[in-house]
């Protein structure tokens, strides 16, 4: 087998290429993001929170697992979900820019959740239908972990924006960093669209209607202003990051690509 | 933060059939979260089918002090235990 770290070889065909990059967006979305949940780890507001963000981090974690080694299948160059988790550099991730965001304090992590999980349990509902019955399994699996996501997230939003007023204020803080991150989980693009076409991949300009009303519901019951939503930020899907990915990938990547193939 | 939250006392049904059991505890701000915590705390290896929660204020406890009283009559009855009888071996469940 090729050494996983001088891979050049590209998918044979075209779709198999888009096949490829659709299964890093939601590999990397999940894996980006699980990385981010485990930060708290050690800093947690509370002994329980640590424990509920650190589940979520895992099962998303998980989930990078299953997208990431299909992903490395459908490559064909030998490489596995760990190979491309630790071995591929910044600009080749496909998340989008949300989930590479910084924690903040905890009501900017529930904002992201928020706002993250209610638009990924719709994506994976959607995906439970796929053509490709490998994804359809997967999804599967995850929109049951996801779900419970959204749930918890929402349930935080609403006590933290109808809380103290200083929880209020944390919270529209924390979910005014984000709003300009939310057109790009609607983004399809002509990677996407032939998948779509294929019945493989969801159309994500579809999901907005569900998505839009799902947060009007959560902000009317956190008694918080409906979103204003700032002129989107792209660029996840295409390689053009923020500066925060590259530290977070930095502290993950470090002993694999200081100790390749270590174990314990 | 966590030590204006109240504690929770945490009961787990393990799986059908058999009564819940206490786990443990939790802090939590209300029952909901509660029950959330419960389930992030100790069920994340499969240990259970059915979660209670309960404010550890309403558990009414009985005074250790009253101990003797309590339980020490119940020492010298052993005629209370079923065990005067042959149980068939084909009963697996009792």
């Amino acid at each position: 087998m090729a050494s996983p770290l001088t891979v050049t070889h590209a998918p044979a065909t075209s779709s198999e290429a888009a096949l490829y990059d659709y299964l890093l967006r939601l590999g990397d979305d999940s894996l980006i993001l699980g990385q981010r949940l485990c930060e708290w780890t050690g800093h947690a507001p509370a002994l329980e929170l640590e424990l509920g963000l650190a589940n979520l981090g895992l099962d998303l974690i998980g989930q990078a697992t299953f997208f990431l080694n299909l992903a490395g299948e459908i490559e064909g160059a030998g490489r596995d979900g760990d190979a491309l988790a630790f071995h591929r550099d910044v600009l080749d991730f496909r998340n989008c820019l949300m989930v590479e965001q910084p924690n903040g304090d905890f009501a900017q992590t529930i904002a992201r959740q928020f706002l993250f999980s209610t638009w990924q349990l719709a994506l994976l509902d959607g995906l439970t239908q796929s053509t490709n019955r490998r994804i359809a399994e997967i999804a599967a699996k995850a929109a049951k972990e996801v779900r419970y996501h959204a749930e918890l997230a929402s349930e935080w939003v609403i006590r933290l924006g109808d809380g103290t007023e200083e929880s209020r204020r944390r919270m529209r803080d924390g979910l005014d960093w984000h709003w300009r991150f939310v057109d790009e989980l609607f983004d399809a693009d002509d990677i996407e669209m032939p998948l779509v076409e294929a019945g493989i991949a969801v159309d994500r300009a579809a999901l907005r209607p569900s998505f839009d009303a799902r947060v009007a519901e959560v902000m009317e019951a956190a008694d918080l202003p409906p979103p204003a939503y700032p002129r989107g930020v792209k660029g996840g899907r295409f390689g053009h990051h923020s500066e925060h990915l590259g530290h977070l990938i930095a502290t993950m990547q470090f002993l694999p690509r200081t100790y390749p193939g270590a174990t314990w | 933060m966590s030590r204006d939250w109240p504690l929770w006392e945490v009961f787990v049904r393990s799986r059908g059939g058999l009564g819940h059991r206490h786990f443990g505890s939790v802090h939590a701000p209300d029952a909901e979260l509660a029950l959330r915590h419960a389930r992030d705390t100790y069920t994340r290896r499969m240990e259970g089918v059915s979660l209670w929660v309960v404010r550890s204020t309403d558990i009414i406890a009985s005074d250790p002090a009253d101990a003797a009283t309590l339980f020490e009559p119940a020492a010298d009855k052993i005629y209370r235990h079923p065990t005067f009888y042959d149980i068939p071996d084909i009963v697996k469940h009792i």
